[in-house]
């Protein structure tokens, strides 16, 4: 009692403060650090889950699991590098997209509310369970074999009445290289997929371009810079600190959807092989971690942070 | 001949403006505007139609007879529409009874999220207290790590729940909370549900921007610290509470890895019926023809998204609203 009277304002301040945030302290622990450790600990042994009794029996194994990960096991480095090398894809074309939609519609125009409201349209129907069910029955409708992405690229040839290989050999002949024309091609088929990806990166840029003060365009436009100027040297520097928000949370969400954390998931649940999904999961986190440490100090080097 | 004046007046007219090179200048800025706007219509149309379309189509799907799906005459609209699709998917979904208790699941859930969430973003914001820098790291940790890593120990410290050791003292064996939803509830509790850590981070943000100076007359006029965080702070966190309510709504109702995860039962978890809805109709019904498999599926789909974009429609203008005035920005 004695020393509770001695609390200064200070401390007790502090301590409302620690009680606060108790509730997300001790599910941290419990459901993070614990986990985080204990997969850590499963990777390096061989699990057996007691059925009658409950519990489990980790005998150590080494690096063994690490091993048949990476030497025997005939999907996961294929896996690994299928959903880093989309990711590499996605994310530069996600962010600047939704860049750009976002920036349309900052600007005021008649219908700008139902507009904004179907540009979020895909965050409701980017649904998880739905999506299965529907590459599901497009399996079943082409006879259980998934033909998916040829069959696409079918229907778009032909419903638009236009000739897309003839399109291509042109810029073929133009002299571009045939690498960014695939890469260019290749954003252009999956423009759906980027869309419905990119709901939330447009929120976020909107509200970015709203805190920026209107005085920097006065400034910019007494000066007589152009539209193009003033995008690169006034929109472009404000937004930089919320490109690296948006590339952080696209990298994240398009780990958490890839065919990497499907395998460890299959493994771990469904072949009942724990060693090796922890293994799995483990690679995979640390690879997201790597990619996002090198692409964040990449864009920090040139960020510019106004206050 | 009319025609012919008109456009004399027009070549005149251009002539003139030709010769005054601000009217000149003034001219081309128009065309450029003009074309700067068509552009821009051309673009937001075209992404719109890309967004809409597979909704549009499966709405058709949803009204289309036997005899519309297979007829190449119809587009868009069918010749005989008919609710048939949507009774028989709503009845082996038992949709109103599964629907509802996936609301309530989905609901309890937000409520509790934006509780312990603005919370613990307002202990961040407001309180001082050694390892804040630290923690608040943590937080952004959690929202990098993806759940997926830490799925093995969560299935399996639910599976033989037993906190501390106190069950197994009692009652001399592990409770198992498979297929149940209390995991999802315990873990929302302590902070760590669906993207949790981004609530946190959004609240924080929020809280930072608003003024000390609220809170000092509070407590000048003697309110307590609690008293000031449910009727003061909270209150004036609207945006940041509706932002994150939309999110949790429709994260939560959409999520299936925790639900996968954890078991959680069809009846509870709608979204998981409509992964099995068209081999059931399939046997069920014996409707062969996978083509009209898909138009219960997509009535389906349309019956299970009904809520969640009402809500959105409802809530989208606060929405918006508030996603510009929220701490989504710093």
């Amino acid at each position: 009692m004695k020393k509770k009277k001695k609390m200064t304002l200070l401390q007790k301040r502090s301590m409302m403060g620690w009680l606060f945030i108790l509730p997300w302290l001790v599910g941290f622990l419990v459901f993070y650090v614990r986990s985080l450790f204990m997969t850590g600990q499963f990777a390096f042994s061989t699990m057996t889950i007691d059925a009658i009794n409950g519990g489990y029996t980790l005998d150590f194994a080494g690096i063994e699991n690490f091993r048949y990960a990476f030497m025997v096991h005939p999907s996961f480095k294929q896996e690994l590098t299928t959903s880093v090398m989309n990711m590499l894809i996605d994310v530069p074309l996600i962010t600047f997209f939704s860049l750009f939609m976002a920036m349309l519609l900052n600007k005021k125009f008649p219908g700008r509310t139902l507009v904004r409201a179907i540009f979020f349209l895909p965050i409701i129907l980017n649904s998880g369970a739905i999506t299965a069910a529907m590459e599901l029955s497009q399996q079943m409708m082409n006879g259980g074999i998934s033909t998916q992405a040829a069959d696409a690229a079918v229907t778009a040839g032909t419903t638009l009445a236009l000739d897309v290989d003839y399109l291509i050999s042109m810029f073929m002949n133009l002299g571009l290289p045939a690498s960014i024309l695939d890469y260019i091609v290749q954003a252009v088929a999956r423009i759906n997929d980027i869309i419905s990806a990119s709901g939330v990166q447009i929120i976020i840029f909107i509200a970015a371009l709203q805190s920026i003060p209107g005085s920097m365009y006065e400034v910019a436009k007494i000066e007589g810079a152009t539209g193009y100027e003033t995008f690169w040297k006034v929109t472009f520097p404000m937004v930089m600190p919320h490109i690296i928000t948006n590339v952080v949370y696209t990298i994240v969400d398009s780990f958490t959807e890839s065919s990497v954390v499907n395998l460890a998931y299959e493994t771990t649940l469904t072949q009942f092989n724990y060693g090796l999904g922890s293994v799995f999961s483990l690679v995979s986190t640390v690879v997201t971690c790597v990619i996002l440490v090198v692409v964040c100090g990449f864009i920090q080097k040139r960020a510019f942070y106004y206050n | 001949m009319q025609k012919v004046i008109a456009q004399n007046k027009l070549l005149k007219k251009l002539k003139a403006s030709m010769q005054d090179a601000d009217q000149r200048k003034s001219l081309g800025n128009d065309i450029k505007n003009i074309a700067l706007i068509i552009l821009k219509a051309a673009i937001i149309i075209g992404v719109g139609y890309v967004i809409l379309s597979p909704v549009i189509g499966m709405l058709v799907n949803s009204f289309s007879s036997d005899m519309d799906a297979v007829d190449p005459m119809v587009f868009v609209l069918p010749k005989k529409p008919t609710l048939e699709r949507y009774s028989l998917a709503a009845l082996r979904m038992n949709y109103l009874p599964t629907m509802a208790k996936d609301l309530i699941y989905t609901l309890t859930l937000t409520l509790l999220q934006l509780l312990i969430c603005s919370m613990v973003g307002y202990g961040f914001a407001r309180f001082d207290f050694p390892l804040k820098k630290l923690l608040f790291g943590c937080v952004v940790v959690m929202i990098v790590i993806p759940a997926h890593t830490i799925m093995l120990p969560l299935y399996l410290s639910f599976r033989e729940f037993n906190p501390f050791g106190l069950v197994k003292l009692i009652t001399g064996s592990t409770i198992n909370l498979m297929g149940t939803p209390i995991p999802m509830y315990i873990m929302t509790l302590l902070g760590c549900g669906v993207r949790s850590g981004l609530y946190i981070y959004i609240f924080n943000q929020f809280f930072r921007g608003l003024p000390k100076e609220i809170e000092e007359a509070a407590l000048v006029d003697g309110a307590g610290v609690w008293y000031t965080y449910f009727r003061i702070m909270l209150r004036n966190a609207m945006p940041s509470v509706i932002t994150v309510a939309v999110f949790s709504i429709v994260w939560q109702f959409n999520d299936t890895f925790y639900a996968k995860l954890f078991l959680i039962s069809e009846d509870v978890v709608i979204s998981k019926k409509i992964a099995t809805l068209q081999a059931v109709i399939a046997n069920q019904d014996k409707i062969l023809s996978v083509t009209i498999q898909e138009l219960y599926l997509d009535a389906g789909i349309i019956l299970v998204l009904l809520p969640i974009v009402l809500i959105y429609v409802f809530l989208q203008k606060y929405f918006i609203e508030g996603v510009e005035r929220s701490g989504i920005v710093g």
